[in-house]
């Protein structure tokens, strides 16, 4: 599956909800299932500061795709990582940098993003880019 | 709803133009009031018929404009001094809020006073603007700041208060109201301490303006200080007052225009008071905004406001704490305009999320007092604060909407 056709995906999931309350509930369910930050890199080394939530976020790199990993204290916070990570991760460095994400705008949950939320997720979406251009460097050297 | 008869939250809201609107299509309930509280249109009106008619630089003018508008910001001033009970308008200095307030005095005061070694004392749970101002004083002179401690409710502990006067800080400043616990504090008796010490006291009343009557010569605080925005006021104002004795003794804050008498390349001779702490021009249609607001909540009376939000508080309390796995940080005995709270184990983000979704409007974080959260062990909480124009069924409205998120959230 592309990047794009799992955004198509989750926008689907996401259109069965009328209700914003039901659409929340199911994102917190999602965070239950976030591929969990192994605990020893559940550290400062590893923390996205975002003063109102904490976001911790890892990335490996197994034959030539980045793997994400992550935590968060916020449940809400936390269905937003499944999502990024389920749209992300297991993906080329390329896919990664050239990923618009603009599937949460369609879903109506990119105000989570925003730089005045100060929940951490805006980092996040920046290190996981970052992560990809240092693996790309990794491999073309 | 156990309104009090003479006193009418449901006519009071229809003079605030801002709270009647949806957000997300549901009706907006607005419980950041401790932020910011809304305006009522006679002083949005104020703000528009001074810039319309009136507007013009005040004190330096012969002509017929400026002379209107300096009448109207020294009555101005004149109505603020009478609204805290000042026995003379010009003890009442017009900053730009509560911040800018404390900033003076710490510049000012801590050049009058503060030697090498000095101290300032302070409490717990002081919001960053009457914290960090001190802070740096203390740190310019290789100083002390002395931090007052506070019990598991959230109240001062009065005998670490009295213990801590006894260091001989330069001065005792401490907030009326808590803006992150709602805590009451007694000042009057703190106030009583700190001058048996020979220490004067600056009063943050940024939290109580709105919400009890304030006397500040019956209290004898040598200053007390609050900004306009969170007293149905513009943004853009805030008062310092201070005792006439001291303001003639403490030194100018900031240079420039309007607080001098004579000046030379040589030297400066200082305009007399309040014009030595106004330098440059200041935010004249805040400062009537603020004179028409007070006006305003005068005709109400803070007296019936107070009595009207303690039970609205109370009300709150008592419903918020039976939600199951509900924490109220802050469980002062004297408490009054904010309930600061937790939902379960829930990050306050979380539930301050789905609150905002329907439609309330509560603050998320630290409130700006982060060590009053490190004391509760809390990474933050939701804050509810209210004002005279919230009501009952607004309050169960809010816990309706808490009570789901409990549901969603644990
Ligand atoms: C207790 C207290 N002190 C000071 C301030 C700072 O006020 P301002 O931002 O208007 O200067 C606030 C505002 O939240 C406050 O609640």
């Amino acid at each position: 599956m592309t990047i794009e056709q799992t955004e198509q995906q989750i926008i689907e999931e996401f259109s069965i909800f009328e209700d914003w309350l039901d659409k929340y509930n199911y994102l917190i369910e999602c965070g239950k299932d976030v591929p969990l930050i192994d605990a020893r890199y559940k550290t400062n080394n590893y923390l996205i500061s975002g003063c109102q939530s904490r976001v911790w976020l890892h990335a490996d790199f197994i034959d030539g795709k980045v793997y994400f990993t992550a935590d968060s204290d916020a449940v809400i916070t936390k269905g937003i990582i499944y999502l990024l990570i389920r749209v992300l991760s297991g993906r080329r460095p390329d896919e990664i940098i050239g990923a618009s994400l603009a599937f949460l705008e369609v879903i109506g949950l990119k105000e989570h993003l925003s730089p005045t939320r100060s929940n951490g997720l805006l980092s996040m979406v920046k290190q996981m880019k970052l992560y990809a251009q240092v693996f790309k460097l990794k491999m073309s050297n | 709803m156990e309104t009090l008869p003479a006193f009418r939250a449901e006519t009071i809201r229809n003079d605030f133009p801002a709270l009647h609107q949806k957000v997300y299509n549901k009706p907006l309930v607005y419980l950041d009031n401790a932020a910011t509280t809304q305006k009522p249109s006679v002083v949005i009106q104020r703000l528009s018929d001074y810039y319309a008619n009136e507007n013009c630089n005040i004190h330096r003018g012969v002509h017929y404009l400026s002379q209107q508008a300096t009448a109207a910001f020294e009555q101005a001033r004149a109505v603020t001094a009478r609204f805290i009970g000042a026995q003379k308008a010009h003890e009442v200095i017009f900053t730009k809020g509560t911040t800018e307030s404390i900033n003076l005095m710490a510049d000012s005061l801590g050049r009058l006073l503060m030697k090498n070694g000095g101290s300032v004392l302070i409490t717990g749970m002081e919001h960053h603007a009457n914290l960090i101002p001190w802070q740096q004083l203390c740190l310019q002179h290789q100083g002390k700041l002395l931090v007052t401690r506070l019990n598991e409710k959230g109240e001062i502990d009065l005998d670490h208060f009295a213990e801590l006067l006894k260091q001989g800080p330069v001065i005792a400043a401490f907030a009326h109201i808590s803006n992150a616990l709602g805590t009451i504090s007694p000042v009057a008796e703190m106030i009583r301490l700190a001058h048996d010490a020979g220490v004067p006291v600056l009063i943050d009343g940024a939290q109580s303006i709105a919400h009890c009557p304030v006397d500040v010569t019956e209290l004898d605080c040598d200053f007390f200080v609050f900004s306009g925005h969170k007293v149905y006021a513009p943004m853009g104002v805030g008062v310092l007052y201070g005792k006439e004795e001291w303001l003639l003794k403490m030194p100018p804050y900031q240079f420039g225009g309007e607080m001098v008498d004579q000046v030379s390349f040589e030297k400066t001779s200082f305009n007399d008071l309040p014009f030595k702490f106004e330098a440059g021009t200041p935010n004249v249609g805040a400062v009537l905004g603020l004179e028409t607001a007070l006006n305003y909540l005068n005709r109400i009376g803070v007296a019936a406001v107070g009595a009207y939000e303690h039970s609205l508080i109370e009300h709150a309390l008592a419903k918020l704490s039976a939600i199951d796995g509900l924490r109220v940080v802050g469980q002062a005995a004297q408490r009054a305009s904010v309930i600061s709270f937790l939902i379960g184990d829930s990050h306050p983000y979380d539930g301050g999320t789905l609150l905002d979704k329907m439609g309330f409007a509560v603050r998320t974080g630290h409130h700006c007092a982060q060590p009053v959260m490190d004391i509760f062990g809390v990474p933050g909480t939701i804050r509810a604060s209210i004002a005279m124009y919230n009501t009952f069924d607004e309050v169960d409205r809010l816990c309706e909407a808490v009570q789901r998120c409990a549901t969603m959230l644990t």
